[in-house]
């Protein structure tokens, strides 16, 4: 058995996506006895190779070309296939991130390989591997089984550990693949990056803000946790569409999935579709003046209070302990 | 212009569902279904369009009886065709998207809209393998999109930011909030929704490649721990923060 493991990078820097991806397919490897290769796309991105075998690859492959500076849908997924095809690779794994959400159902269809999307775990049961999913907003989880050859898993970021380097090294092979211009049908003209701005989809802390603040106004005093901390600033859906926050902050089912360490929701009710996005938080802190706020269901540690207040007494005292 | 719009019945994300007596679905009954939230973004887009290009929206949907219900929101929001193609049978998205892709083949659209994914199984998955499998272009997550001649210029969400995909036409996308805000539909569209056909189709269709092996509640965190009701609690959580969580 063979897993292709496909390494994400962006601005030639692995994104911390593809040690999760690599180091899974080694655990699920060693249950099964498996082959692990990691696939790395890009222009010039041959450096990046070496630093994967320490996370289990035992081979690298790396696809080069001018034309891959950016992402492009088609030529990712021709790509990926191919790589896969002349592997005999059984199964595919890509992270559940902007890129591998965009070009996995390509590769499902080009290996005419079914496909579980935004997988929470995975398990080996009777021989086969199984993945679990949540659906319906979270409110349940799926385990569900691929029954084609070829089968492809998307990994939901952060949850799955990509633990330490044991340093070892791998073989390091680059492929040649032509690439004409009709395989970049669809590709990335520019990117347009929020200033240099933590995204709440790659931090290990967020500090979300929702109705309960009032006011775009008090938005500072979730800043000022978040700098604090080294957290990214979410928001409600309630809280951008009023327009205190930018949408790229909404966290829920129509904004973004996360699973950072810690969770703050402050003034957040935890409406369904705000845990949809936010549930799979290690922890989750809630601040909210209503004691009976869905929030505090899934909290590990509650405050109820008016956040105003409690938000900069816990600036402070986090400020003191960080020594900042 | 021809304009295709791919649109789900799924339940209402605020509906409580509970698992069937198999352990492999949800029980139907008293839930309440609805057309896909991220779907009415893919109408409007296409309605939009249609009204500054000219041309035809049509709405397709695959599944059961129940989904010409949500067919009739499209027609009511002013598509001028809806087409049903009619399949009783749970399938995954591959399969969905093969039975979409031979109805599309016919119908040669210039531009076929999808939500960014339906809010039941969270797949995010039937747009972009119709592109596939019609060797299309595709944009998923889209949130801005203007089209000059042929070639479109589309904004899709990632980590971070945005970017900005050209492709021409004919092409997929994928819609994502923020796109457009999506009309009611009026009384009079509501009205004449009621009696304009449903077209349906029954065409061949290809097994799933996926099983539903269970379906299961998510174990339920220990409700947490209250640490305080006024502003003196906070050291105390920084405290749990560090030693029990580990996390600060
Ligand atoms: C199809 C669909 C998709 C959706 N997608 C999303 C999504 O992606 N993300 C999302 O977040 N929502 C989403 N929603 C909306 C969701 O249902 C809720 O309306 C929304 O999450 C509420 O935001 P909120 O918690 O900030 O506001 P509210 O529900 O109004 O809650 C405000 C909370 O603040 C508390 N509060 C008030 N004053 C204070 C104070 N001084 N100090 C402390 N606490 C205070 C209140 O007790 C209350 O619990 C979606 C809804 C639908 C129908
Ligand atoms: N049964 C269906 N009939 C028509 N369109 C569908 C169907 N299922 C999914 N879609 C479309 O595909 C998008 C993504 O769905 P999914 O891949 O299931 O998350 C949805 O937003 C719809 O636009």
């Amino acid at each position: 058995m063979k897993i292709l493991a496909f390494a994400e990078q962006r601005d030639n820097k692995l994104k911390k996506s593809a040690f999760e991806v690599v180091r899974t397919a080694r655990i699920i490897a060693d249950m099964s006895g498996a082959d692990v290769v990691a696939l790395l796309i890009g222009n010039q991105i041959r450096g990046l190779a070496g630093e994967l075998g320490g996370f289990g690859a035992q081979k690298v492959i790396t696809v080069e070309d001018q034309k891959l500076e950016k992402y492009s849908s088609t030529a990712y997924a021709k790509i990926i296939a191919e790589v896969a095809k002349k592997e005999q690779a059984d199964i595919i794994f890509l992270p559940a991130t902007a890129i591998g959400k965009d070009c996995a159902p390509r590769v499902a269809v080009k290996l005419d390989a079914g496909l579980a999307s935004d997988c929470t775990a995975l398990k080996i049961e009777n021989g086969e591997l199984i993945a679990t999913r949540p659906i319906y907003a979270s409110k349940l989880l799926t385990d569900v089984k691929i029954n084609s050859h070829v089968k492809i898993f998307t990994l939901r970021p952060k949850v799955f550990p990509t633990g330490n380097s044991s340093g070892s090294s791998s073989n390091i092979e680059s492929l040649n693949i032509a690439l004409s211009d009709v395989d970049f049908a669809s590709h990335v003209k520019e990117i347009n990056q929020a200033s240099g701005k933590l995204d709440v989809a790659e931090a290990d802390i967020i500090v979300s803000g929702g109705r309960g603040l009032k006011g775009p106004e008090n938005f500072n005093l979730i800043e000022e946790l978040a700098s604090v901390v080294g957290a990214a600033t979410g928001a409600s859906r309630a809280a951008v569409d009023a327009g205190w926050r930018p949408h790229s902050e909404q966290i829920g089912q129509t904004g973004k999935t996360v699973s950072p360490t810690l969770y703050f929701a402050v003034g957040i009710s935890g409406a369904i579709q705000h845990l949809a996005g936010m549930s799979s938080s290690k922890y989750i802190v809630a601040i909210n003046k209503d004691k009976d706020a869905p929030i505090f269901q899934v909290a590990d540690y509650g405050i109820v209070a008016d956040a105003i207040e409690v938000l900069p007494a816990l600036t402070q005292e986090l400020k003191k302990l960080l020594g900042k | 212009m021809k304009l295709a719009v791919c649109i789900n019945h799924v339940p209402d994300t605020a509906a409580k569902i509970s698992i069937s007596a198999d352990g492999k679905n949800i029980e139907k009954t008293g839930v309440t279904y609805v057309l896909n939230p991220y779907d009415e973004f893919a109408i409007e887009e296409c309605l939009r369009l249609k009204e500054k290009y000219t041309g035809e929206v049509i709405a397709i949907s695959l599944g059961g009886d129940a989904h010409k219900e949500t067919l009739r929101k499209a027609l009511a929001m002013g598509v001028d065709k809806a087409v049903l193609l009619k399949d009783e049978n749970a399938r995954d998205s591959f399969a969905v998207a093969f039975g979409i892709a031979e109805y599309l083949k016919e119908i040669s659209p210039d531009v076929i809209f999808f939500g960014k994914q339906s809010v039941d199984f969270d797949d995010a998955a039937v747009g972009t393998m119709v592109a596939e499998m019609l060797n299309l272009p595709s944009v998923s997550v889209a949130v801005k999109l203007e089209i000059s001649n042929n070639s479109v210029k589309v904004e899709r969400e990632i980590e971070g930011g945005k970017e900005i995909v050209e492709v021409t036409l004919p092409a997929v996308f994928t819609a994502q909030k923020g796109l457009n805000e999506p009309r009611y539909p009026a009384l009079k569209g509501i009205m004449a929704a009621k009696s304009k056909p449903i077209e349906e189709r029954i065409l061949t269709s290809v097994d799933s490649k996926t099983e539903v092996i269970k379906m299961y509640k998510p174990h339920s965190k220990n409700a947490g721990k209250i640490v305080g009701t006024d502003v003196s609690a906070v050291s105390e959580l920084v405290r749990l923060l560090r030693e029990e969580a580990k996390v600060i």
